[in-house]
């Protein structure tokens, strides 16, 4: 049954540029279904400042069903909002009550200057990605699909790590703004699999540097698997400081004299 | 979605790329081995982690051998405890002169306790820079602990507790009372002192919190995860935690209670 939602207020970070300071602004929605999701309640939102002619909260979306990455937005202290398992774009109303004061901020971490208001630059995590989170394909005739076996739980447990959409909520929950969440899913993902094999010592030694040169450090807190959307488990970065440990011995012996 | 300002176009256009870092760090340019794994924050909670078990070790022994206190006055009319005071002293030899091994362990626990001490620090640093804009409204956390959010707090208090402990009862000098040798006589002299039982008491409460994080943690930082004994973890750091708090509390409660009693001590 739909209900509207009534009095809402918003307290929202509204920040003009990436070096200038930034301040929280209130504003009041009158008015939202409890269907409405949590992105749509700021669209009505910006269609009325667009209306009223002052300038829209800018804030990121894409695919809105949880699959890009996309949204973001620390909601009343936590990353993608108080609903386990989902992203900022899959929350809805009804979470909420009539009369709420809700605060929105941007993720905060130096890794990820804010662009403008809510929206923050994410392209540290492209640098981890572009250290190692591939693997390299010969060319020629394609080959058949599920050439080379991998146990039924293996592949299960990649396809977990692979899940991470790199919304960089872990990040944005991490007390000390580590990226140790992210980077282990991209590691283990690959680590994990046949045709992660050749690369996968060069891979978690390159990623978790690159990943050192942007972000804090691993407390073992955990609010990483909490926020995370798609609740990959910190099991992952005991996975990643594991093989990190053996490439830095493993390179010593042989492979830093190829 | 119109926008009058034109701002929306900026959502497409991302900041100018960094250059592509890869793994490409000219080999010459590497740090000695253990430097170069030591200046990665990975690599700084390794250090954590195998410091902090060797002082989860030494932890264990010295509550147990201070259990001694318990047993009273052996067959010669010495203290049990003092007489384990003198077989540390004395431990390996004639291989070792006397204090050798005793020089050794001191030694082997001064570093590992530099080693935590400056990876902490290390790491402390790290997390600072990597939010310097803290969030501007209250946090809602899920997960995190209050021993996992204080580790900072319940370290640097056990570290001045060690340091007054040594004051204490190794050199004696915080202690009137002290007489070198005679271990049973310095605990009763020291913790029949109000202030510094609570001060022993409340120290021990923060370092069992330390520890109550770090033993689980330490495998979470060293790789050593496997399903079949994840469970395990949590109550392996809550015995760790129970076993040092309960062991090492009971001595100034036996103290003040006049279990452990002096005859030359008022
Ligand atoms: C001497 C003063 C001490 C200080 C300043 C200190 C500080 C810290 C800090 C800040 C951490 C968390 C590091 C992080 O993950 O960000 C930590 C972890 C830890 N500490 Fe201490 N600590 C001290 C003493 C001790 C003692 C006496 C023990 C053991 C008896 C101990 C055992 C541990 C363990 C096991 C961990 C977990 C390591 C890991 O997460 O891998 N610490 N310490
Ligand atoms: S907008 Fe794509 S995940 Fe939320």
């Amino acid at each position: 049954m739909t209900t509207t939602l009534t009095n809402l207020t918003l307290k929202i970070w509204r920040q003009d540029g990436p070096g200038d300071a930034g301040r929280f602004e209130t504003y009041q929605i009158p008015e939202i279904s409890d269907e409405a999701s949590f992105l749509e309640m700021l669209d009505v939102l910006n269609e009325r400042l667009i209306g009223e002619g002052t300038e829209p909260v800018t804030f990121d979306h894409d695919c809105r069903e949880g699959i890009c990455g996309t949204c973001s937005l620390m909601i009343d202290g936590q990353a993608h909002g108080p609903q386990r398992g989902t992203a900022t774009c899959q929350l809805h109303m009804r979470k909420f009550q009539s009369g709420d004061t809700i605060v929105i901020e941007p993720w905060r971490a130096s890794a990820f200057p804010i662009i403008k208001d809510l929206m923050v630059d994410r392209s540290a995590f492209d640098r981890i990605v572009e250290a190692g989170g591939y693997i390299s394909a010969d060319t020629g005739g394609a080959p058949d699909a599920n050439l080379i076996p991998i146990p039924k739980p293996v592949a299960d447990a990649a396809m977990d790590a692979a899940a991470c959409i790199g919304c960089g909520a872990c990040v944005a929950a991490c007390p000390n703004g580590a990226a140790n969440l992210f980077t282990a899913a991209k590691v283990t993902h690959l680590n994990l699999l046949p045709q992660g094999q050749a690369e996968r010592f060069k891979r978690v030694e390159a990623m978790v540097e690159t990943m050192d040169e942007y972000f804090g450090s691993c407390t073992n807190h955990g609010e990483c698997e909490a926020a995370c959307p798609k609740e990959i488990s910190i099991d992952v970065i005991a996975l990643m400081n594991a093989d990190y440990r053996k490439a830095k011995f493993k390179n010593r012996k042989a492979l830093s004299r190829i | 979605m119109r926008d009058p300002t034109g701002s929306v176009w900026r959502m497409a256009q991302t900041l100018s790329r960094g250059p592509v870092t890869g793994t490409a760090k000219p080999a010459g340019k590497r740090k000695p081995f253990l430097l170069d794994l030591y200046s990665t924050a990975v690599g700084k909670k390794y250090v954590m982690a195998i410091t902090g078990i060797l002082m989860i070790l030494f932890v264990v022994g010295h509550m147990i051998g201070n259990l001694k206190m318990y047993q009273g006055v052996d067959a010669d009319g010495v203290y049990a405890i003092d007489h384990y005071g003198e077989f540390l002293r004395e431990l390996l030899y004639p291989l070792l002169p006397k204090y050798g091994a005793l020089w050794i362990m001191r030694v082997g626990l001064i570093v590992t306790i530099l080693l935590h001490i400056h990876a902490a620090y290390g790491l402390t640093v790290i997390n600072r820079k990597a939010r310097p804009v803290k969030y501007q409204s209250p946090r809602d956390y899920q997960i995190a602990s209050f021993a996992s959010r204080s580790m900072r707090w319940t370290g640097v208090i056990v570290l001045a507790f060690i340091l007054w402990h040594l004051a204490d009862l190794t050199f004696g000098w915080v202690n009137p009372d002290f007489e070198y040798g005679e271990v049973y006589r310095n605990i009763d002299a020291t913790l029949s002192r109000w202030p510094v039982a609570i001060f022993y008491i409340v120290a021990n409460v923060l370092l069992g919190i330390h520890l109550f994080h770090g033993t689980w943690s330490l495998f979470q930082s060293m790789g050593w995860n496997n399903p079949r004994f994840n469970p395990w973890r949590r109550w392996l750091a809550a015995g760790v935690a129970t076993v040092i708090v309960v062991g090492n509390v009971s001595f100034p409660i036996a103290v003040l209670a006049g279990i452990v009693e002096h005859p030359g001590v008022s």
